[in-house]
């Protein structure tokens, strides 16, 4: 596909990550994620870029916003064609960018809003509309060849490509749009090309996965996710975290805090000391959910409507700062990340490994503290 | 001297600290810090840095006998493979520090991350020391080598001042840690032990240095609170591979 190519000398580094949540849902501009991410410039190496937003499209927010990639008309022409056969397409239109020097060899970039079709909707009627969309999603990113939708949420959007973080901001002019929670990446590839599809945040439906690290056991939940309908076509191995977070969350209905148990459960040695109760619940997440261990580094954000979760790996191979003030939680690879846009955090610390930081959007809280049932597990979707 | 680092890239940054010291300043003070990387990399004895902000990573990396001082926080890898000199931290610091540290002191106030003296080695004339005022997160000490790294647990955040798998890989130097320590807190490599008289000096001495360092009155940590991390060998993989 796409790929870029960069002259800057190589540095020894690793991938960026940071995230902003207004946990009141209160809307602020792109201008402090970009702030953000750009003081962590030698973090990444002009190879990837990208940002995930929430609560952006106020007056389309009960379409689902796909947006797409194409290498080439025809690409957008097939892909067009695929969601108008399901979808009621309300509206679609280029995604705003503005010229930049460094930001070059871009895709197509075009999104359209839209709603499952009543008929689609009849004919599954044993499948939520999101389990349709998903379908959909997966239908074109395996199948329609140069069209890749990288965006499917309702009411908020990735923007992603090739190049420094802070430049792929400002060619997608995020500093004009209002989200109450941002989170953004700055790449620095070392397994995998760096194109515009692989470029982070991943996304599927509402969630957006930015990831510092590696996931060793890509295979093991690449084959997991398979058994479910999720089919991964990025090239990298973050797309599978979003996968898992829409299996375990949304079709499973696990409380996030047991997702990231099942995702960074703690050793069986560490879960010997633990009280009876704990015990048999983390002997079960990773006795049903051992296909959803993740293995090897990584410091991870992910974004949903619902709030912004972020985790390590087990044992914290990779660097993650977490800060509060007031209704903000702030996430970062490096704290002068935090202190870029917020000088004077009430409380600042270095996040534990496999354990979750989970920013809330305030009401909301309840609903993920209830008790769930697990499913059997063999739900397609 | 003093320089303004705002959204000055580390490596002008660095450049003008290196030539304020070439022209005989004995001190620079760096204001607005947020993040730039390898402050004070390198830099001989005699140079004293005053950071004002959050010192990037690897602060001091390399440094050869210079002396800083930072008035906030520290990001990773302080003290990366430091020679010789002395960083003091008035706040907390991140993951990896004092990382392959063969030489020179490092006080930090505050708590610091994971993996804090990770390989820290001692040769020669060599002994690198350091002094964690807070807590330490998990992997203290991992594959440590040589020196004596101390952590006081101030602040009072529960019966330990340390995680898990301290320790792991030991194969020299010594841990000296505050407070309660249980032995599935400790790597399978390293034996817990009360200090003992010649202990007790090593460590009176090195805190009566950090408590000057720092600023602090000393606090009068009796020799009892403290426990002794050491390895049960030099060498605990000899045989893994050869029978």
């Amino acid at each position: 596909m796409i790929s870029g190519l960069t002259t800057d000398d190589k540095e020894m580094s690793g991938c960026a990550i940071s995230g902003i949540m207004s946990e009141v849902g209160r809307p602020f501009s792109g201008e402090s994620i970009i702030r953000s991410i750009a003081n962590m410039h030698d973090r990444s190496n002009g190879l990837g870029g990208g940002f995930a937003a929430y609560g952006i499209y106020p007056d389309r927010a009960e379409d689902y916003a796909l947006h797409v990639m194409c290498d080439h008309e025809d690409g957008l022409k097939a892909a067009e064609a695929v969601i108008a056969d399901r979808c009621v397409i309300r509206h679609t239109e280029p995604i705003p960018t503005r010229p930049m020097r460094a930001i070059r060899r871009r895709p197509i970039l075009s999104r359209c809003f839209v709603r499952m079709r009543e008929e689609e909707l009849e004919r599954n009627y044993d499948r939520t509309e999101d389990d349709l969309v998903v379908s959909l999603v997966m239908d074109v990113n395996t199948h329609v060849e140069g069209a890749f939708v990288f965006s499917s949420g309702k009411n908020m959007g990735v923007f992603k490509g090739v190049g420094y973080p802070e430049d792929i901001g400002r060619f997608f002019r995020l500093e004009e749009y209002q989200g109450y929670i941002w989170t953004a990446h700055g790449r620095f590839p070392t397994n995998t090309t760096g194109w515009w599809g692989g470029a982070h945040p991943f996304g599927l439906l509402d969630w957006a996965v930015v990831h510092n690290g590696e996931i060793s056991s890509y295979g093991i939940n690449r084959r997991y996710l398979a058994n479910f309908g999720y089919h991964c076509t990025l090239r990298t191995d973050t797309e599978v975290i979003a996968y898992m977070f829409d299996l375990l969350v949304r079709v499973h209905r696990l409380p996030l805090r047991a997702a990231c148990t099942a995702m960074a459960p703690p050793f069986w040695s560490q879960a010997e000391r633990l009280s009876e109760d704990e015990r048999e619940l983390v002997r079960a997440l990773r006795v049903v959910y051992g296909g959803a261990l993740l293995n090897g580094p990584f410091s991870i954000l992910v974004g949903h409507s619902g709030g912004m979760v972020a985790l390590n790996d087990r044992i914290k191979l990779r660097p993650l700062v977490a800060a509060r003030r007031g209704d903000m939680l702030y996430l970062a690879s490096e704290e002068a990340a935090v202190r870029e846009v917020c000088r004077d955090p009430e409380r600042l610390w270095n996040v534990r490994g496999g354990t979750p930081v989970i920013g809330e959007l305030r009401g909301q809280a309840k609903a993920d503290a209830t008790p769930t049932v697990l499913s059997g597990g063999g739900q397609e979707v | 001297m003093r320089i303004d680092a705002e959204n000055l890239h580390y490596r002008e940054l660095n450049e003008r600290i290196r030539a304020a010291f070439s022209k005989n300043s004995a001190e620079v003070v760096v204001d607005n810090v947020r993040g730039q990387r390898y402050i004070g990399a390198g830099l001989e004895g005699g140079a004293r840095i005053v950071i004002n902000g959050v010192a990037g990573n690897d602060l001091g990396a390399f440094m050869d006998g210079a002396e800083v001082i930072v008035n906030g926080n520290a990001q990773d890898g302080v003290a990366n493979t430091m020679n010789a000199g002395r960083i003091v931290v008035h706040g907390g610091a991140g993951d990896i520090l004092g990382y392959s540290m063969r030489g020179g002191r490092l006080f930090v106030r505050d708590d610091v991350g994971y993996r804090a003296g990770i390989h820290m080695k001692a040769y020669e004339g060599r002994f690198p020391v350091v002094v964690v005022g807070g807590r330490a997160g998990d992997y203290l000490g991992e594959y440590m080598a040589g020196g004596v790294m101390v952590v006081l647990g101030r602040g009072s955040h529960g019966p330990t001042c340390v995680g898990e798998w301290v320790g792991t890989g030991m194969h020299g130097g010594l841990l000296f840690l505050r407070g309660a320590l249980e032995p599935w807190q400790v790597g399978a490599e390293v034996g817990i032990a009360e200090p003992d008289d010649e202990d007790w000096r090593l460590l009176s001495d090195i805190l009566a240095d950090y408590y000057e360092a720092m600023g602090l009155e000393d606090p009068g940590f009796g020799r009892d609170e403290f426990r002794k991390v050491y390895p049960q060998t030099a060498r605990p993989y000899g045989t893994l591979y050869a029978y």
